[in-house]
């Protein structure tokens, strides 16, 4: 793979693309140890994040407790790494569905002749018309707050988007010459779909994936923020800082951490997306 | 200018799009009434102050004869339908009030602080993509890492870090929104720092990919200057598929706007659809979706009208 | 120095000593240039893509880009020097002093701007004219490049011009201050035959009124055409300058004898173009004729009957592509069909190939229907039909290496069960020259002779009969061209294939084919065979094509006459 690699960007002459520049390389490194967090907290946290010790409360940052402390006296820094799996699982299931609803949605449109991609198209308009959380909170209403019901809301309004880029690729790939020389050769509708349409389509929603688990985080985080997700005293980065939101006067830090985990967490997905995509382009 | 456009031409498309837009909104109101029927228990019952109000079977019957829920559904939504052409959003389960004057008393304070950031977020994806693409490779890695951190930045972490050092720390600025002008800085920052972000990412590869065209390079072969390149020819094109997404922008920036409303305590459209999605105000949820809808499909065409007053290639077919 | 300099330098336009470009540490691409030209004078530098010639071209304008580092002993314009200017220096020069003609005028005016505007610019930047003396002079300009109805013109945005159309209103862009200096870099490619005559004539009575032109080109045949004097760029070295008729007519050193020896054109059918190992064997071109005589009587293998096939316009009309073309293809032949964009060449193409049904008429394939057959019935016999086709990348499937795209089209000729062997793989690329070291890579990484090989290895895997070549060369270098076109001689000898060989080229048209068909506007105005067609054209049109053909022109008579260039 790394050879393959190396002897892409060369031909493609992008001499410079080869070597990992500063950011790809810190985006890397945060992604292990976002990984980490999220696999084995206790790794790196071995604390308990959910332990009180009200004499110890509203501590600010210090030797003991890095991040400092909250209103029960819990390690914030604990709590952060620990809040990690919820992130991401949030994140990367919204993806998933999002991205799943959006594949289903845009094949259907691109594959099935001009009645379903009519059909499609105009419901995609419509559900754009719920533009960006609305969707997920039309859901909440319905289905009651709750940390499954936030992430299947913001997996469900991701999709139309996911499923308009989706169509737009297939047609794309489906108009391009390698498809019609297949036809030449003698290739029946199924395998040229099979063999070079869906393989093409889906390969650059890698990069889609990447870079959506850092929006779905941040929305994800907006929810329990806005007390429509998880709830405290879950160590969840959005429900820290609606915890935070209280005492925002006296403990900056309670809000700050979380905040920044979840910038950084957003930042690395875009990072990491961008540089798998440059280097999938030249392929 | 090219060529005066027929209104005879025009006409036809103005229908098309109309007819589109009404499509997309009996759509909306479609969905929207359907999917509120999902919702487990007795509606009544949530006019009533939800489960654990424990009504009388009588209260009950009374509401769901004044609101219509003992009609079969089809029935209902015709009825809704026959409202909402005349503008009637419906009555507020939370509120006793109706719903059509309440979200448009809410909706100027949003739109305000929606255009406010747009317009914000434009001027200063604008500038950075500019200024980093004036050449120097530490201008360019500068400039890309802004947009990024920027466009990551989540609206409640962004407000709170600004009420921290703004109003607590310094003690510039207001941390409640309040009619004033100064009261709007932070929220206006809040929505557009984010927005500016991916704008200017948008921007920046579009001006790149305009000033290594051709045409850039006859313009600068017959003695243009970089300004000259820049302002006659590169920004126009830079501009183009950022004004495209200012539709799906704005969309963001309303519901950017039901944390920046939460945070500052501000009236309007998003603290009123986070109240009543809290409440389970099925109505007033409704009715901020429908307006919103409206709101963002006015969007869309104008985005339209934008790229076509820019881009005279669009004005020919 | 190469070639006698014959001008006093203080008499020429551009002098140019020992010019170096590099970029960044990387090797120079220009690698000591020098040259002059005089006003009135047309000097063409000649080279392959990737010989420094537009590099030079854009230094020449101090626009060779940021990260370059441009040195020369002496680098004059107009009998001052430019080494070292500012960049305001430099503007205040561009436009007025020397002006830059681009190729593809549609991206190299501004498509948001109306062309009146961009012609404007250079007097908008230079001048002290007012919006109405601007207004008046860019009419001038275009009345002055031939544009017809220029007040209708000036309005029109690039992209609603013709392609000949807009490369006259970038030359009004270039000239609207008399520049003595102009350069044009690759100002006719992309333009069709006729089109590309009338831009050259252009260019002839710019010079022809005393300005000093700099054609940049990678085409002998149109440089034959206007240049009175050509130099020969090779890997950032000028290897050879001379006057026009001497260099093309006999060269002298090894690169320009490699490009003057691939242009086709009027050599006997089956000459070769390039060097190989292969034996220059124009005796076995016999082969080919013979057969094609032999089998006028004998087999067709493909036939078109009244072909047509209409498409709907933006604006719901219909617009006929096909009118009525009706042909056979005898085995062992080549048909060539000819014609300039949007005559419905490519559109002939589709049809032969079943992409699309005919409206009219049918596609008959060895005596059977074709068109009219189902395409499960079609698919059965498709490996009896290859393809070769302009874009070779595009025809791949970017995430497959070559190993992958040959072993498939091998596949689909060997039952099932029966996995294709390296042997086999093996000799089909020793037969299209490629050696299997290609086999692990993808398309991209390749060049694009080795490219179009592999792709006719493709269409060759299925043991065809018949090949369809749509532009197999158009986007190719003049001796990776003529590499192409001898492998495509070999094969089709070897194998006894049939070819249809679609080209807006007529030199390689007439170098391939031994019947020809003429299409204009969806018909075929003319169809005969080649020697015919070239020699005594029936048809108007066809007559206006071939004198439209820039080709061997120097052999017959030096461009202007025996104007001698000044000095």
């Amino acid at each position: 793979m790394q050879a393959e690699l190396a002897a892409r960007s060369r031909k493609s002459g992008q001499s410079g693309r080869r070597r990992l520049g500063v950011a790809e390389t810190a985006a890397g490194v945060l992604a292990l140890l976002l990984l980490v967090s999220a696999v084995m907290p206790q790794v790196l946290a071995p604390g308990d994040p959910l332990a009180i010790d009200p004499l110890s409360a509203f501590q600010p940052p210090n030797f003991a407790h890095g991040f400092g402390t909250d209103e029960s006296g819990r390690d914030i820094y604990t709590r952060v790494v620990h809040g990690t799996q919820y992130s991401l699982v949030i994140g990367a299931a919204a993806t998933a569905i999002g991205l799943g609803l959006g594949i289903v949605l845009g094949t259907l449109a691109g594959m099935l002749g001009r009645v379903v991609d009519f059909t499609v198209n105009r419901l995609l308009e419509v559900l754009l018309a719920f533009p960006g959380l609305l969707l997920a909170l039309l859901f909440i209403v319905i289905f009651g707050p709750g940390v499954v019901t936030a992430t299947i809301a913001v997996g469900l309004s991701t999709a139309p988007g996911y499923a308009r880029i989706i169509r737009a690729q297939l047609i794309t790939v489906r108009s391009q010459a390698f498809v019609e020389a297949a036809t030449v050769l003698g290739r029946t509708r199924w395998q040229i779909l099979l063999r070079h349409i869906l393989p093409n389509t889906l390969a650059p929603l890698f990069v889609l994936a990447t870079l959506g688990i850092g929006q779905a985080i941040v929305w994800a985080a907006t929810l329990s923020y806005l007390g429509l997700g998880a709830e405290p005293p879950t160590a969840e980065w959005g429900a820290m800082l609606s915890a935070g939101r209280t005492y925002i006067t006296s403990a900056w830090w309670m809000s700050f951490f979380p905040g920044l985990s979840i910038v950084l967490t957003a930042v690395t997905a875009t990072v990491l997306g961008r540089s798998i995509d440059r280097r999938m382009r030249h392929v | 200018m090219a060529e005066p456009v027929a209104p005879a031409r025009v006409l036809p498309r103005l229908a098309a799009r109309l007819a589109g837009a009404v499509f997309v909104l009996w759509m909306v109101a479609t969905i929207t009434f359907f999917a509120v029927r999902l919702i487990p228990g007795d509606p009544a019952q949530a006019v009533l102050g939800g489960p654990g109000s424990q009504a009388s079977p009588e209260a009950l019957a009374a509401v769901s004869a004044e609101y219509g829920f003992d009609q079969p559904v089809i029935v209902q939504y015709f009825a809704q339908l026959g409202r909402l052409a005349t503008g009637d959003l419906g009555r507020s389960y939370a509120l006793n009030m109706d719903v059509g004057p309440l979200v448009l008393s809410q909706l100027g304070g949003t739109l305000l602080l929606a255009v406010l950031a747009l317009t914000l977020a434009w001027l200063l994806a604008l500038a950075l993509a500019t200024w980093s693409t004036r050449g120097g490779k530490v201008a360019a890695r500068v400039g890309s890492s802004l947009e990024i951190v920027a466009a990551a930045l989540p609206h409640f972490w962004l407000a709170t870090s600004l009420i921290v050092v703004f109003s607590i720390g310094l003690g510039v600025l207001p941390p409640i929104s309040t009619g004033d002008v100064a009261g709007l800085v932070l929220p206006v920052l809040t929505l557009a720092v984010p927005l500016a972000g991916f704008l200017g990412q948008i921007m920046r590869e579009s001006l790149l990919v305009a000033l290594e065209s051709p045409f850039v390079l006859s313009a600068r072969a017959r003695g243009e200057s970089e300004r000259g390149v820049r302002w006659v020819h590169a920004l126009r094109h830079a501009s183009l598929p950022a004004i495209s997404l200012s539709g799906w922008a704005f969309g963001s920036l309303i519901s950017g706007a039901v944390v920046v409303e939460t945070i500052f305590a501000r009236p309007g459209l998003g603290r009123t659809l986070l109240n009543a999605v809290t409440l389970r105000d099925v109505p007033v949820v409704i009715g901020v979706v429908m307006i919103v809808a409206v709101a963002y499909i006015l969007m869309t065409l104008l985005t339209d009208a934008a790229s076509r007053l820019v881009d005279p290639r669009l004005r020919l077919s | 120095m190469n070639g006698p300099v014959l001008l006093s330098d203080s008499a020429a336009a551009l002098t140019v000593r020992n010019l170096r470009v590099g970029f960044g540490s990387a090797e120079p691409v220009v690698r000591g240039v020098s040259f002059a030209v005089a006003p009135g004078e047309c000097l063409a530098i000649v080279g392959e893509s990737g010989s420094g010639k537009s590099v030079t071209a854009r230094s020449l304008l101090g626009l060779a880009g940021t990260n370059s580092k441009v040195t020369a002993d002496r680098l004059e314009l107009g009998g001052q020097s430019v080494l070292g200017l500012t960049d305001r220096a430099w503007r205040a020069r561009r436009g007025k002093d020397v002006g830059l003609v681009l190729q593809d005028a549609l991206v190299s005016l501004d498509p948001l701007r109306p062309i009146g505007r961009e012609i404007a610019d250079s007097l908008r930047l230079h001048t002290t004219l007012g919006a109405a003396g601007r207004a008046r002079r860019v009419l001038e300009l275009l009345d002055a490049v031939g544009l017809p109805e220029p007040e209708s013109q000036v309005r029109k945005l690039s992209g609603q011009l013709s392609g000949g159309e807009r490369q006259r209103a970038l030359i009004a862009a270039a000239i609207a201050l008399n520049p003595p200096l102009l350069i044009a870099d690759e100002p006719t490619t992309a333009l069709d035959v006729t089109v590309q005559a009338q831009i050259l004539a252009l260019l002839e009575q710019i010079t022809g009124a005393g300005t000093a032109v700099l054609l940049i080109s990678h085409d002998l045949a149109v440089v034959s055409r206007v240049a009175h004097r050509v130099a020969v760029m090779y890997e950032g070295q000028l290897v050879e300058t001379g006057r026009t008729t001497e260099v093309l007519g006999s060269p002298q050193q090894e690169q320009t004898r490699r490009m003057v020896a691939a242009i086709p054109g009027d050599k006997p059918r089956g000459t070769r173009l390039s060097p190989s190992g292969k034996p220059d064997t124009p005796s076995t071109l016999s082969t080919s004729s013979v057969q094609s005589t032999s089998s006028v009587q004998s087999t067709v293998v493909l036939e078109a009957v009244g072909l047509s096939k209409s498409f709907r316009r933006p604006d719901g009309t219909r617009q006929l592509a096909v009118d009525g073309v009706s042909f056979a293809l005898h085995r062992g032949s080549t048909l060539g069909i000819v014609g300039e964009s949007g005559s419905g060449k490519t559109t002939t193409a589709r049809l032969l190939l079943a992409l699309l049904a005919p409206e009219h008429g049918e596609v008959r394939m060895f005596g059977e229907p074709w068109s009219a057959a189902s395409e499960k019935t079609r698919r059965a016999l498709r490996a009896s039909v290859g393809a070769i086709y302009q874009d070779a990348l595009g025809s791949f499937d970017p995430r497959w290496s070559v190993a992958e795209i040959l072993t498939d089209a091998l596949n689909l000729r060997h039952e099932r069960g029966t996995p294709p062997t390296a042997k086999l793989l093996t000799s089909l690329l020793d037969e299209v020259g490629l050696t299997p070291t290609v086999l692990p890579r993808r398309p991209l990484e390749l060049s694009g002779g080795q490219r179009q090989r592999v792709g006719i290895a493709r269409a060759l895997a299925g043991r065809p009969e018949i090949l369809i070549c749509d532009e197999p060369v158009s986007s190719l270098d003049v001796t990776v061209q003529a590499q192409v076109l001898d492998l495509l001689d070999d094969v089709q000898r070897e194998r006894g294939l049939s070819l249809i060989f679609i080209s807006h080229d007529l030199g390689v048209v007439q170098h391939v084919s031994d019947q020809i068909a003429v299409m204009r506007d969806g018909r075929i105005v003319e169809i005969g065979p080649a020697e015919r067609v070239f020699a005594a054209p029936q048809h108007p049109y066809s007559a206006q094509l071939l004198a439209a053909v820039p080709h061997s022109r120097w052999r017959e008579k030096p461009p202007f006459g025996e104007k001698e260039p000044i000095g």
